[in-house]
């Protein structure tokens, strides 16, 4: 079977961290996003995945021929000279996912959730029409487009952000096509909600799938964090023995073997720390995302953050309100920084206690 | 022999100082681990003649100022006495109204000094300066010198540069007089008296002559534009210049700031007072008083410019800078505090951050004086200044107070930030 995932473009939500590396690289609870659905893909038998790219293809693939050979799996990049939205990526992959006759997965590359994809395929060989959409239930519909559909799953209509109360199920970004839906999609920009589906509804030929467990798109810091928490979340009740559980740990705590943290610390709940991370005595960190090779020095406290890789925080420093620091980031001692965005290589000398970003 | 007059103001006074002054009249706040005046008596002391030393002010009897007043007479044996006025009576109106006290004993000269300064008092110098300059009835005032800017904020003098003579005074003039700031600090003779009786005579009679008074309490008399300005230029008044450090303490603000210029001067003047580093204590770094029944955890980092008062106990991790912990607060784990005043039995909790911002003068000018700004600006948002906690306050764990003032008896729950918190 063949998957296609939506890279697309360059990520810009996330910056500074996408300042140095794709977004499909950024470690995402310890594993780069991409790779978070790549193994979920292999384990239900994909054996060829499409990213649809249009930027720094060379060092994603350059990443992913490591990951190809672990997993036994080819992946490929396809390189949108122009943007081609939704759609125009399947049209410009065609060659691959028609190639034998079976349905194909089409990701949203920001996803996080438990991956349902044997659950799309058993839905989608059941109900024989040409498409597949997950569903997920928002507490907010009307920021999003909502989807309507009848007791089998079949779509009616999809309503773009209703003003009264119509659904609460949106897209989540996951699909599963016969090879068929390729005859309608043209070579350009194609928006695939707004250009394919509303016909393929009107025909009957597009069903909806429920997803149970958590949902999350992951592609702004807020959110990235948000996700993080529900990853954690699951991680607790799935596979409890990967999470942290040394001294000073409260809640969900993730942390790679090679970090070191010191004594008196105060880490979690929903935190993430990355390879060669130190962190030394007395340090708090919550609801946090600490990447590679970065310090902490000691006393400090962090909430509500994403620290890029090899940065330096220094003693008696406070970091709140969704910061995001970009790579090689310094803080000098005893600094507050309140929702600092900070580009990478900058050393901060005084305190951001307004959000801002520094470049 | 000689005595020496520090005047202390009452409770209607140093309000710009609340809320630290609404429990403890602002002289008995103490900076460098020691009440303001506690500073002057210590260099009053310095010169033998001074044999008494008389507080004047409208402030109740109360037990911080009997304990003050027991405490110190002992510690520094000096006779120490405490007259309370009846109603505010202006600078000189105590002067006057005390002058029996003053005069008991027939000194043949007394020092008068505003409680609500800070200074490296040159005591000996001023004094030496006064007996040589002239040798019938005269009176003398210290002199520092402030930006042009600045000046227009302090009582302005006009010297003659050979004779020392001051030819003019006017307080906070509207424009340009001259850089040279009255500090403060006076000696006088006996016959500064009938220039008092004179005015107090005056400001009497209009009262029933149904004549032009400005004054709207009758009994109060102003030293400086009653007394000092019509002195001026009749050979009787003359000014001592110093460059020693001086400020006015009239916010809290001022304060840290006369906390660090005390701290400095211990240095040299009383070594013993300031904590070094060793193995079992904390780090030290520049000027820092710990008060010995403190209790100070080896991991935490002290200074610069730091007072840590009597029964106070800084935990683990903490760092405190350019601020002032007052007697019995507690200092939670990791938690760093960055120019502010904590208050007497505060508490701020593990990891949390107390942070003001400094009102320092101009560094780069050495004559530029502590700005005393109002709460508000322009847009009516508070001016960044000095955070305060007033007694009492118990601050949780791991928030941010930034730039903000908390009265007494407060439990906050969250983080604040440029507030004042009633």
């Amino acid at each position: 079977m063949k998957a296609l995932i939506l890279v697309g473009g360059y990520g810009t939500r996330l910056r500074p961290l996408t300042l140095s590396a794709p977004k499909p690289l950024v470690e995402f609870c310890n594993k780069p996003m991409l790779l978070h659905q790549v193994e979920a893909l292999a384990q239900v038998g994909v054996k060829e995945i499409v990213l649809a790219v249009s930027y720094r293809a060379e060092q994603l693939e350059k990443e992913l021929k490591a990951h190809e050979k672990k997993l036994g799996i080819k992946i490929t990049m396809s390189h949108e000279e122009e943007p081609l939205g939704t759609a125009g990526p399947l049209a410009l992959a065609k060659g691959i996912l028609s190639a034998d006759n079976e349905p194909f997965f089409v990701l949203n590359s920001d996803i996080s959730c438990e991956f349902p994809f044997q659950e799309m395929l058993d839905f989608h060989k059941n109900h024989g029409k040409e498409g597949t959409i997950v569903v997920t239930k928002v507490e907010e519909p009307s920021k999003y487009g909502v989807v309507v559909y009848d007791d089998t799953g079949r779509i009616e209509r999809f309503v773009e952000k209703p003003s009264v109360f119509v659904s609460n199920k949106i897209n989540a970004g996951m699909y599963i096509f016969s090879p068929a839906i390729l005859d309608r999609i043209e070579l350009r920009p194609t928006s695939i909600e707004k250009e394919v589906f509303p016909f393929m509804a009107n025909s009957g030929q597009l069903y909806a799938m429920e997803l149970s467990g958590f949902w999350m798109d992951v592609g702004q810091p807020k959110d990235f964090l948000t996700g993080m928490c529900m990853y954690l979340t699951n991680q607790k009740q799935r596979s409890p023995e990967r999470l942290y559980n040394g001294q000073g740990v409260h809640g969900n705590v993730l942390v790679d073997p090679s970090a070191k943290i010191g004594k008196n610390c105060r880490i979690g709940p929903n935190v993430v720390i990355g390879p060669d991370v130190v962190v030394e005595d007395g340090v708090c960190i919550k609801r946090s995302t600490i990447l590679r090779g970065t310090t902490i020095k000691s006393h400090s406290w962090i909430e509500s953050s994403i620290i890029g890789w090899r940065c330096q925080i220094g003693q008696w420093v406070r970091m709140e309100n969704v910061c995001v620091l970009g790579e090689d980031v310094i803080v000098k001692d005893e600094l507050y920084i309140n929702g600092g965005r900070i580009l990478p290589h900058k050393s901060i000398g005084t305190s951001v206690t307004e959000p801002q970003i520094i470049m | 022999m000689l005595k020496a007059v520090i005047l202390i103001g009452g409770p209607q006074k140093g309000t710009r100082f609340r809320p630290l002054s609404l429990e403890l009249p602002k002289p008995l706040f103490p900076v460098a681990g020691f009440p303001i005046i506690y500073h002057h008596i210590e260099a009053c002391v310095k010169l033998p003649e001074v044999k008494e030393i008389l507080l004047i002010g409208a402030y109740q009897p109360s037990e911080a100022l009997n304990r003050f007043i027991a405490t110190t007479q002992r510690e520094l044996n000096i006779n120490l006495r405490y007259l309370q006025e009846y109603t505010t009576l202006g600078t000189a109106g105590g002067l006057y109204h005390f002058r029996d006290q003053i005069l008991a004993g027939k000194p043949s000269g007394f020092f008068v000094f505003n409680g609500d300064i800070c200074c490296d008092f040159p005591m000996v110098d001023m004094w030496n300066f006064h007996q040589q300059v002239q040798t019938g009835d005269h009176f003398t005032m210290l002199a520092a010198e402030a930006t042009r800017k600045q000046s227009l904020q302090y009582g302005c003098l006009a010297e003659n540069e050979e004779t020392h003579e001051v030819l003019h005074y006017v307080e906070k003039p509207q424009t340009f007089v001259s850089s040279s700031i009255n500090c403060g600090v006076y000696i006088f003779t006996p016959e500064i008296f009938s220039h008092i009786g004179a005015v107090f005579l005056k400001n009497q009679a209009d009262v029933f002559n149904g004549g032009d008074n400005i004054n709207p309490v009758r009994d109060c008399i102003r030293l400086e534009q009653d007394i000092l300005s019509p002195l001026a230029g009749a050979k009787k008044l003359y000014v001592f210049k110093t460059t020693r450090f001086w400020s006015q303490i009239k916010s809290a603000g001022s304060a840290i700031y006369a906390n660090r210029l005390y701290l400095s001067l211990y240095n040299s003047t009383h070594p013993e007072r300031l904590a070094h580093n060793n193995d079992n204590g904390p780090k030290i770094i520049g000027d820092v008083f710990i008060h010995p029944s403190a209790r100070v955890d080896p991991s935490a980092t002290l200074g610069p410019n730091v007072t840590i008062g009597a029964g106070v106990t800084v935990g683990p991790g903490v760092r405190v800078r350019e601020s002032l912990v007052l007697e019995g607060a507690t200092l939670q784990d990791h938690c760093c505090i960055l120019h502010s005043i904590i208050g007497w039995n505060s508490s701020v909790g593990a990891w949390t951050r107390v942070e003001g911002t400094a009102n320092d003068p101009n560094p780069n000018d050495k004559h530029a004086k502590i700005d005393s700004s109002t709460l508000f600006n322009e847009e009516g948002k508070l001016n960044p200044s000095i955070t305060i906690l007033g007694r009492n306050v118990v601050v949780p764990s791991e928030v941010i107070v930034l730039n903000s003032i908390v009265l007494p008896h407060k439990d906050l729950r969250y983080s604040i930030k440029n507030q004042i918190l009633l």
